[in-house]
């Protein structure tokens, strides 16, 4: 039986087990809305593309599968555009689809014509322009292969309006055929024994655990690697819940606000197993005092990870999961006993600057400090919440005070660093994972950016909280202007702003604020009962709080600003 | 140092786009670059002359690779190979140096293909040093101007170059 494009499209779409996405319509997807009209899939339409997208991408985080989303051509699909780099950088999946005008005006600057396979060319793992409807289920096939395999990331789909109406025999391919696209799995085996005999002669070894281990559902292996060796973890920020906060061979977050003991650490190993890492600038701080003594192994799925900002020794090309079972059926070869007091002298010291220098805050303070508000989420949750975060200081501390029991419980954007994008994610990440409470740890700057879902999330009862700590401030750029700029706060100050309150309200969700220190932990008692709508709680933080240890852009890890 | 890189692409749409893109967006230099069918169905191949440090070649080869439709990525100059460029070049002659500028052309092996009473087109091939030394000699007499077709490459030998099968 023929079908017109439109419903190729959408069957191919559960052929991969879609059951949810986000889309906002529009003149050229009205025959897909139309075909999804009467489908099953959950279709959720959120205030504004960009809302659209980044809870995609909190979905795909939370739940591992592909986060779908529509958006229609021209300005639709330019205001997915920092979704789409978003993603990329955080090494997201996404089939992201976007309507096109019909293949006769394209290029005759059409109403409503972008070029959006040209615009976000360097922010996708692939794209497509379909071009004819037998093409959609491969097309289809390929991008959900494409975006969740090797270092997952945003598949573009461009679909003109005139092959979505034309008509085909619906048949789905088996397999995918892309001979230019083979991630490889399995490390080299070599290389592993490799990195296994420098590993075994380290007297200062570190794990520097990134993203990828939560990625590839890595945690367990990357646990008993820890556990057999007895090499602390260090992680990267979106490496958190790698393994357990709470682990005693895991020393922290390392970089610009990590924790003491994890930058002190990274001045003087001289062994590194890097697994799943990109070795940000925001992580290594400046590279000739990053770990200028060590031998570095690298495990990577991508190979331009691999030796891109630091020079690396032994690389590992593979899924870090399955090269880590490798390292573990092999583990057993080598003596750890060898270097065991060197090692555990090393475990010794890195803990004691752990006790020197934890990350701290003024606990006796009247004035509701930001940081224990986080605290008091940790508290209340038990350490189980999704938390997502915006950008700035917010995020900082969501980093310093939150302890993750389990990967893809942190959800924050690293690599582009999106204000905006954490209450979206949050809405995105609840809805894939209902049973699960879902915190967005925001600043009163960021929140503004996307604070037009709060509508999606009150029509679609998504019950995801909202904790603003608000300090009138963008307060990240205040810190910086404060630190290196002689206290010239230009255009920082948000003194100018709506009752949060009585906005939460007006779209008929539960608003709060919480302007005493003995209310905030009843609050965030009170906002898990509301299990029905999203809750916006207005917490009145010290306004001149700044985020401690930091190393200054351009200095060394071992150079923190304590204070 | 220089290095020519052999490219096997899936001729799909926008993949010249995705590798021009590529070392515009990464900071990476092109001197030059071909594109051509090959005599595989669907499958064009690029010669790109860039040049950086080994690190950086490293990383150009190893974001080539990532592209999904890229087939095969080899760096020509670690091989013992071939590399030929043609260009085409139009250079002012006066009747007294008319026969000075032949025996240059006739030196180099070039062709001329186009005369008129105050100019000769020539045709010349190979490597790069070659054709700038040509363009160097000819230009005390008044080069019109130059078109050049970028450097092609091949491995010596009964071996292909780039074999992605
Ligand atoms: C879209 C976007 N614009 C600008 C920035 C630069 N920036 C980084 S942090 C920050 C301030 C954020 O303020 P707020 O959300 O109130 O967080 P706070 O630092 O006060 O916790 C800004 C403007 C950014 N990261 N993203
Ligand atoms: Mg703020």
């Amino acid at each position: 039986m023929k079908m017109t494009g439109a419903e190729i499209l959408v069957e191919s779409l559960r052929k991969e087990g879609v059951d949810l996405l986000f889309g906002y319509p529009g003149g050229v997807l009205l025959g897909i809305y139309d075909t999804l009209f009467d489908s099953d899939i959950k279709h959720i339409l959120p205030r504004h593309e960009q809302g659209g997208i980044h809870a995609a991408d909190g979905y795909a985080r939370a739940t591992g599968k592909v986060g779908v989303c529509f958006g229609t051509s021209g300005p639709g699909a330019t205001n997915l555009v920092t979704g789409i780099c978003n993603a990329q950088m955080d090494s997201v999946p996404l089939v992201v689809l976007t309507g096109q005008v019909a293949t006769s005006l394209i290029g005759g600057d059409a109403f409503q014509e972008a070029d959006i396979i040209g615009i976000t060319r360097p922010i996708v793992k692939h794209s497509y322009l379909i071009s004819n409807p037998e093409e959609i289920t491969t097309v289809i096939k390929e991008a959900f292969h494409i975006a969740a395999s090797g270092r997952p990331g945003p598949v573009v789909i461009d679909l003109p309006k005139d092959i979505m109406a034309q008509k085909a025999e619906f048949k789905y391919p088996a397999k995918v055929d892309l001979p230019g696209y083979n991630p490889t799995v399995k490390g080299h085996l070599g290389q592993i024994k490799k990195m296994l005999r420098m590993m075994e002669g380290a007297k200062k070894p570190v794990i520097y655990m990134g993203g990828g281990v939560v990625i590839s559902g890595a945690n367990e292996e990357m646990a008993k690697v820890s556990e057999l060796t007895g090499i602390p973890v260090i992680s990267s920020f979106l490496g958190k819940g790698g393994i357990p906060g709470t682990h005693e061979n895991y020393i922290g977050w390392l970089g610009m606000h990590g924790n003491y003991a994890s930058n002190m650490a990274m001045a003087e190993p001289d062994f590194i197993l890097a697994v799943g890492t990109r070795f940000s600038d925001r992580s290594t701080g400046r590279l000739d005092g990053f770990a200028p003594n060590a031998t570095i192994a690298h495990i990577d799925v991508d190979p331009s990870s691999i030796s891109k900002n630091v020079k690396i020794d032994v690389p590992i090309v593979g899924d870090v999961k399955a090269v880590l079972k490798q390292v573990l059926a092999e583990i057993e070869k080598y003596s750890w006993d060898k270097n065991l007091t060197s090692r555990k002298d090393w475990m010794a010291k890195i803990k004691a600057w752990d006790k020197k220098q934890p990350f701290g805050y003024d606990r006796k303070a009247d004035i509701i400090k930001p940081q224990y508000v986080v605290e008091s989420i940790y508290k209340v949750t038990k350490g189980e919440a999704i938390i997502c975060t915006e950008v700035g200081q917010n995020q900082m501390w969501a980093g310093q005070f939150y302890k993750f029991k389990e990967p893809r419980q942190f959800i924050s954007s690293g690599g582009l660093g999106t204000m905006g994008f954490g209450f979206p994610a949050a809405i995105g990440a609840k809805l894939g994972c209902p049973e699960k409470e879902v915190f967005d740890i925001a600043g009163d700057g960021s929140f503004m950016m996307n604070l037009q879902e709060i509508c999606t999330a009150v029509q679609y009862n998504v019950a995801v909280k909202v904790a603003i700590l608000n300090n009138k401030y963008l307060g990240m750029i205040r810190q910086w202007q404060n630190m290196f700029f002689n206290n010239r706060y230009s255009e920082c100050c948000l003194d100018c702003q709506p009752d949060f309150v009585k906005l939460a309200e007006s779209f008929n969700a539960v608003g709060m604020r919480i302007e005493r220190k003995e209310d905030v932990e009843g609050a965030i008692r009170e906002s898990l009962k509301i299990k029905d709508k999203p809750v916006i709680m207005d917490f009145c933080v010290d306004r001149d709080e700044n985020v401690f240890p930091m190393i200054p852009a351009g200095a060394a890890v071992n150079e923190m600003l304590l204070k | 140092m220089r290095h020519t890189i052999s490219v096997l692409v899936e001729n799909k749409f926008g993949v010249l786009s995705r590798i021009s893109g590529l070392f515009s967006g990464r900071g990476y230099n092109i001197e030059s670059l071909s594109v051509n069918k090959t005599l595989e169905e669907g499958i064009s191949i690029m010669t790109i002359v860039t040049s950086g440090d080994d690190a950086i070649i490293e990383q150009i080869i190893k974001q080539l690779r990532k592209l999904v439709n890229v087939l095969k990525v080899r760096d020509v100059s670690q091989m013992d190979h071939i590399e030929r460029e043609m260009m085409l070049l139009k250079v002012r002659t006066e009747k007294t140096n008319r026969s000075e500028i032949f025996n240059i052309i006739n030196t180099f092996r070039g062709k001329t293909i186009d005369i008129t009473n105050n100019s000769l087109v020539v045709e010349i091939t190979g490597a790069k040093d070659k054709l700038m030394a040509f363009v160097k000699v000819l230009e005390p007499y008044g080069i019109i101007e130059v078109g050049r077709t970028g450097a092609i490459a091949l491995s010596r030998g009964s071996k292909p170059t780039t074999d992605f099968k």
